[in-house]
């Protein structure tokens, strides 16, 4: 290599990750460290804030083309047609929005939706930040509340001590649930997507079995239902049994700013980003990358595993059933994306998609419009997101330079 | 009928590659375009051959201009170019490489292999360049594998040929032999280009030289007239001392003994086969060869990083075969890897973190699992002025810094402590003559501070230069040991390919 | 890839080689599978029961054959086998034949396990190879998608949603406009999925494995709106034309073989063109030359002139038609109506068959087959009453899949330039 080499890298190198702060870590201005975008705050707001508009109103076409009843009189009437399709654009919109935050209940609901979002976002993110990339969140969250659910049922505690340790078994099903990802690919260099993806369906027939063995289910029923879990277990309520926000809200604040300090304040987070970054450099440097995949793959499965115990633990009326991760799972990769992997960042992203489902829940029972658009709109934002270029295009914006973000690694043969 | 380049400006985003440059070739006419690393020779050459778009300037062949950033249009006006890296795919055979792009056909989209084979035979006959077109790529020798792209470049016409960097890789025979072809080329009135940063063979081959630097031509030079201090001055911009200045080694007890290590490379086949040899404190040993020939997997093998198949590794008399990379590296090993920006440095970490890289989970830069980094900070910026890293701040990525700058990042980080071994592999590969010095001069330090010091290089001159023992590799094994200071290049070149006395 | 050692050099052995570990872990492997065999299947069934394997079915020219064998017999015999087999991969460092070995000795588990669990009763030999062969079709075609890309260096994950996406316009056309229109409107739709795939990957750099999330979750999200907002409306757009099998004359009528592969739909027999077809045009035509190169080598495809992006785009899209012509069989042929999240992970099943299969057209084949057997077994079984809870055996293809990829094949090799964008200056 000689020449150009300098060159033609300097041309080809990403540019420096937004998201890390610079190791000295004393930077003075709060915005950018509390919103986790680094130092250009304005621009690294401006896409996500574009993506969410540009989202909102790819939405607003799907609602419009979808709507059946206006199509059926769109051949005799087409103004009054098209009328009623913007109506129902308007009146979907305006129940999302209330549903998200027209009210206190609704803010509960909000603040509610968003615990196990931000968690598994959180679970998302560090594996992003290792270079791996975890879709296995909803099988996490199967594993972590079944285990949370076996202690619920099973110990007989006080309060105080058995809500952390249902919790610190949510930690270990999680976590190990992630960890054998982590493991099979450390060990044999499985992809983690596929075993994750893989392990999803295989826990999903697990606690759906489980649920129907005397073990866990309600005597007396033949449904895949948890009986009523012991009161001591339950998450209380922050504001009363009327709301349902539970103090897990505060476990997954003290996740946020736990998975902050791990990242860019211990050794062991600079040898996950180390291993994010460049495994080879890593393995060059003396660390051991295959442990560091399976110790990230455990702490990612664990903060999951915890998400699930949120929907066994902290949702009423504390009878479990067999679908509690619902898309969760999935909502939390879009989630990481937002956040660019920085625990901040998915800190907003999580409260915002808690927004948008707690309003699309709403929207969907006043509007009629289901709540699997938000999952549309949640999959644009991906693409915004990840093609900032786009976005800038549909935007006329200047374009900026900016290397490929490839945030995960091939099959890594 | 030339081929002119007129006034080509290329920016990246850090660096401005090309500032103006203006370059003619005629047919029969050998240029060597020379310049330091990074004076953007390649880059001016990936440009007339359509692989970058430049910001500015034209390209002329024989009068008509050439559309730009298109390599296609770039083969049609006849340039080819023989690719530094050689632009061949390692799983394809040398027929199917060479066919890419114009393959014979039978009927409809089927290929047809007689002709393929044909048409390689042709030219292979033609040049002189014996290849088997049958052969896988990745199964050959490098040597060959330059035929092969010879061999592409003549099936397409071409009447401009471009070789960059074409003697990197060979022994001192292969580039003998490469160069009576190219001499050949040339009576067939062949325009080309050859790009070096070796000022005795631009000046044995070339019709004229012209250098570049910093992105700018700063002048020709008559190969008949000019002398290498002349021509070097010009590539650098001041008097250089081509010599590595040290004393005569004073070699003390044995720190490093390799005892018939086999290691196998990532195809499952033994890369090192059987290799023994010492490294004694005060003395650089150099180990020079052919790339591939195992030389990878041994550095790799002894620093712990891949795990041998058999034999041992014994550091300062103790066993460490089985010792993982963290523990062989505590014992003093000082290593700058082969691969900078892959292996040596995390390309997207800063200045400060890759100075830590290897040394974080220790007292000061860490407490338990708490990482200080003030202390890193601080600790940074001293090796960052000890060291004359060229840098604005030690918190900006590595990826900012020039290519030797970012060496000396690795060299700083792994020298800064109580070193018994250095093990540098490809020092200075891609970096400038002032950082090669330097480089230079800091290993010789090392070693006349008492450490031992085992350098790989495909770099003969540099292996040779400073090296107090030379060992040559090949296929694994050592094909034969060197006093640098006595062996011609002739027989040192000849171990390379194999033919040594030690080897069958 | 065999190690070149010469034992002179050899003077004390540091560890196996990773060929050497994995024949001995298979060994092990084999030895336990077979103790297994003799303890649950050999010893724990009634000695006097008899496993009667149906070789035809009621529709078949040749009617009633069958294949009659005491259970706990066959178990023990298979039981041997398999120790056998395991102690030669043990004490002989035999390096060869690993995978044979491994391909036969779970052959005759499967074949011990349904004697255990047919034993007393009648179990569809060919019925249940039959199914082998339909439920394999979308999972061959989705990793025939996956190396269509892949072999241009583009890593494909939205197979799934290209799946969905496709079922459904396949279905939906169909109903509304009949079935040409509805296969036309499945190769359509997966086409544009791989346009947009492509199109973020090659145009804007996205990150292919999240571009290819993207596409899983836009189809579910959009399949599963419309799905709730149009056709819980309008039932009969989702009530397609069931496709008719086609009995090939006279090969249909050979006993076991004609069943199994010459009564069905024009899917199936597609699928087996397709394969042959794209063996041939990878490995012996320009085009698969040039698409190759692009995979392997992307810069040195452009040194000598081809496009590298035009090839990406074009074999993306063409793997994304060939993954809605599996869309169409599935939302046609194989359920005949449109179901939320119908796909219920056969994507990903088809990537992990693509790796299986080494990104070769025969071996997605193969491994597809593995795959359909595992889940048509689990059909099988799942009728006769063995005790094994159902969603144990609901979960066997998901669990074979992580087996799969987790290295039961050994050291694979994707294309060189797998994953990675290409950048031009």
């Amino acid at each position: 290599m000689t020449d150009a080499t300098s060159v033609d890298e300097a041309g080809a190198t990403p540019p420096p990750d937004e998201g890390t702060p610079p190791p000295g870590g004393d930077q003075p201005d709060w915005l950018p460290r509390i919103t986790g975008v680094g130092e250009s705050v304005g621009r690294a707001l401006l896409v996500p804030a574009l993506a969410l508009v540009l989202a909102l109103f790819v939405g607003a076409i799907i609602i419009m083309v979808t709507d059946v009843d206006a199509w059926r009189i769109m051949g005799e009437d087409p103004l009054t047609a098209l009328g009623q399709m913007l109506e129902g654009v308007g009146v979907a919109y305006r129940e999302l929005f209330f549903g998200a935050f027209g009210s206190v209940r609704a803010i509960s609901e909000t603040l509610f939706t968003a615990t196990p979002l931000i968690l598994s976002g959180l679970a998302v993110a560090i594996g992003f930040r290792a270079g791996l990339f975890n879709i296995g969140a909803r099988g996490q969250m199967f594993m972590g509340g079944l285990f949370a659910v076996w202690v619920a049922l099973h110990v007989e505690l006080p309060a105080v001590l058995h809500i952390p340790l249902a919790i610190l078994a949510s930690i270990i099903g999680g976590g190990l649930w992630g960890g054998l990802a982590g493991f099979l690919k450390a060990r044999t260099g499985a992809h983690e997507v596929i075993t994750t993806i893989m392990l999803n369906f295989v826990a999903a027939f697990l606690v759906l079995w489980a649920l129907k063995t005397s073990v866990f289910q309600e005597e007396g029923s033949n449904l895949p239902q948890s009986a009523r879990l012991a009161e001591s277990a339950r998450l209380p309520p922050i504001f009363g049994s009327e709301f349902r926000v539970s103090i897990a809200l505060f476990i997954a604040l003290g996740a946020v700013f736990f998975i902050q300090w791990l990242l860019f304040r211990s050794t062991l987070g600079f040898e996950f980003r180390a291993a994010g970054s460049s495994p080879r450099a890593s393995t060059y440097a003396g660390m051991k990358v295959p442990l560091l995949y399976t110790a990230v793959m455990f702490i990612s499965g664990a903060l999951s595993g915890v998400a699930g115990a949120t929907m066994t633990l902290g949702l009423p009326p504390y009878s479990v059933t067999s679908n509690f991760p619902g898309t969760i799972g999935f909502d939390a990769i879009a989630l990481a994306l937002l956040g660019r992997s920085h625990p901040y960042g998915v800190l907003w992203a999580g409260l915002l998609f808690g927004a948008l489902t707690a309003g699309g829940r709403t929207m969907q029972a006043a509007a009629g419009v289901s709540v699997d658009l938000v999952i549309v709109m949640q999959s644009l934002i991906i693409i915004f997101i990840a093609a900032p270029e786009l976005v800038r295009a549909v935007f006329r914006l200047k374009p900026i330079e900016e290397g490929p973000t490839q945030m995960t690694k091939g099959w890594g043969a | 009928m030339a081929l002119e380049l007129r006034g080509i400006t290329k920016q990246f985003p850090t660096v401005l590659a090309n500032d103006d440059v203006n370059l003619t070739v005629e047919p029969g006419e050998i240029v060597a375009l020379l310049g330091e690393n990074g004076a953007g020779k390649t880059t001016l050459m990936n440009v007339l051959f359509g692989l970058y778009s430049p910001d500015a300037g034209e390209v002329v062949i024989d009068g008509e201009p050439l559309e730009l950033g298109s390599p296609g249009a770039s083969i049609e006006a006849g340039v080819g170019m023989v690719h530094q890296h050689f632009m061949l795919v390692p799983v394809f055979t040398v027929a199917e490489n060479v066919i890419l792009g114009l393959e014979p056909l039978k009927s409809l989209d089927w290929i047809d292999r007689s002709a393929a084979r044909r048409m390689v035979l042709d030219i292979s006959e033609r040049f002189n360049l014996a290849v088997d077109p049958d052969a896988m790529v990745e199964d050959i020798p490098v040597g060959v594998q330059q035929r092969v792209e010879i061999i592409k470049v003549l099936v397409r016409d071409a009447r401009y040929i471009i070789f960059d960097e074409p003697t990197a890789a060979l022994t001192p025979q292969e580039v003998d032999e490469f160069f009576s072809i190219v001499r050949g080329l040339k009576e067939d009135g062949k325009g080309l280009i050859f790009i070096s940063h070796k000022l005795n063979e631009a000046l044995e081959v070339a019709d004229r030289i012209v250098v570049l630097r910093d992105g700018k031509t700063v002048g020709e030079a008559d190969p008949k007239v000019a002398t290498e201090g002349q021509v070097a001055e010009l590539m650098v911009g001041r008097p250089v001392d081509l010599v590595v200045h040290k004393e005569r080694a004073d070699p003390g007890d044995v720190v490093l003994s390799v005892r018939n290590l086999v290691v196998l490379d990532d195809r499952d086949h033994a890369a090192v086969d059987g290799v023994s040899l010492e490294v004694r404190a005060g003395e650089i040993v150099g180990v020079a060869g052919v790339q591939g020939n195992g030389q990878t997997e041994l550095v790799e093998s002894i620093t712990g990083i891949r795990p041998s198949l058999a034999g041992k590794v014994f550091l300062a008399g103790e066993d460490v075969t089985f010792e993982d990379p963290r523990d062989i590296h505590r014992r003093g090993i000082a290593h700058v890897p082969e691969d900078r920006q892959e292996a040596g440095l995390i390309l997207d970490f800063t200045v400060a973190e890759n100075m830590v890289l290897d040394s974080y989970y220790d007292r000061p830069f860490s407490r338990g699992i708490l990482m200080d980094w003030g202390v890193a900070t601080e600790s940074s910026q001293r090796l960052v002025d000890e060291y004359d890293v060229k840098t604005t701040r030690v918190d900006v990525p590595v990826s900012t810094l020039s290519g030797g700058n970012q060496q000396k990042v690795i060299v700083a980080r792994e020298f800064d402590r109580e070193v018994k071994l250095v093990i540098a592999a490809q020092p200075t590969r891609g970096v400038d003559v002032g950082s090669i010095e330097y480089i230079h001069s800091r290993i010789v330090q090392e070693r006349d501070e008492g450490a031992a010091v085992l350098i790989v290089s495909s770099e003969l001159d540099e292996v040779i230069a400073l090296s107090d023992r030379l060992l040559v590799m090949f296929k694994g094994k050592i094909a034969g040991e060197f006093d640098p200071a006595a062996a011609t290049t002739t027989e040192i070149g000849l171990a390379m390919l194999g033919s040594g006395p030690d080897n069958d | 890839m065999t190690t070149v050692l010469e034992s002179s050099q050899i003077v004390d052995k540091n560890r196996a080689t990773p060929e050497e570990r994995r024949s001995s872990i298979i060994g092990a492997v084999l030895i336990a599978l077979g103790l297994y065999v003799f303890w649950a299947f050999g010893l724990r069934v009634d000695g006097d029961l008899d496993a009667t394997f149906n070789l035809s079915l009621q529709t078949d020219r040749f009617k009633d054959l069958a294949w009659v064998v005491n259970a706990r017999w066959l178990s023990i015999a298979v039981a041997a086998i398999l120790v056998g087999l395991g102690t030669w991969r043990l004490t002989r460092s035999a390096l060869r034949w690993t995978n044979i070995s491994l391909a036969v000795g779970f052959g005759l588990f499967s074949l011990a396990f349904l004697a255990w669990a047919a034993a007393g009763s009648q179990f569809s030999m060919v019925g249940m190879f039959r199914s082998t062969v339909i439920l394999a079709v979308v999972v061959v075609l989705g990793a025939l998608c996956g190396l269509m890309c892949e072999r241009v260096g583009v890593i494909n994950i939205g197979i799934e949603g290209q799946l969905l996406a496709s079922a459904f316009a396949a279905v939906v056309l169909s109903s509304a406009f009949g079935t040409f229109v509805g296969v036309l409107g499945a190769l359509l739709t997966g086409g544009l999925l791989g346009l947009l795939l492509a199109w973020l990957a090659i145009r804007f750099h996205v990150d292919q494995i999240i571009a290819g999330v993207v596409i899983n979750f836009l189809a579910l999200g959009l399949t599963s709106l419309m799905s709730a907002r149009i056709l819980s409306d309008v039932q009969s757009l989702n009530a397609p034309a069931r496709i008719p099998a086609i009995r090939i004359p006279l090969l249909a009528d050979i006993p076991v073989v004609g069943p199994v592969l010459f009564d069905h739909t024009y899917f199936v027999y597609g699928m087996f063109l397709l394969v042959i077809l794209l063996h041939l045009g990878l490995f012996h035509t320009r085009w698969g030359l040039r698409s190759r190169s692009v995979g392997e080598h992307p810069k040195a495809a452009d040194t000598v002139g081809i496009n590298v992006y035009w090839i990406r785009y074009r074999n993306v899209v063409l793997g994304g038609v060939i993954a809605g012509f599996g869309g169409a069989f599935l939302g046609l042929a194989q359920v005949a109506r449109f179901e939320e999240n119908m796909t219920g992970g056969i994507g990903f099943i088809g990537l992990a068959a693509m790796i299986f299969g080494r990104w070769m057209p025969v071996g997605a084949l193969g491994a597809g087959l593995v795959f359909g057997f595992a889940r048509a077994a689990q059909q099988k079984v799942a009728i006769l009453n063995t005790g094994i809870p159902s969603e144990f055996l609901l979960m066997l293809p998901y669990v074979v899949t992580i087996i799969v990829v987790a290295g039961v094949v050994g050291r694979t090799r994707p294309p060189a330039a797998d994953g990675q964008p290409y950048i031009k200056q």
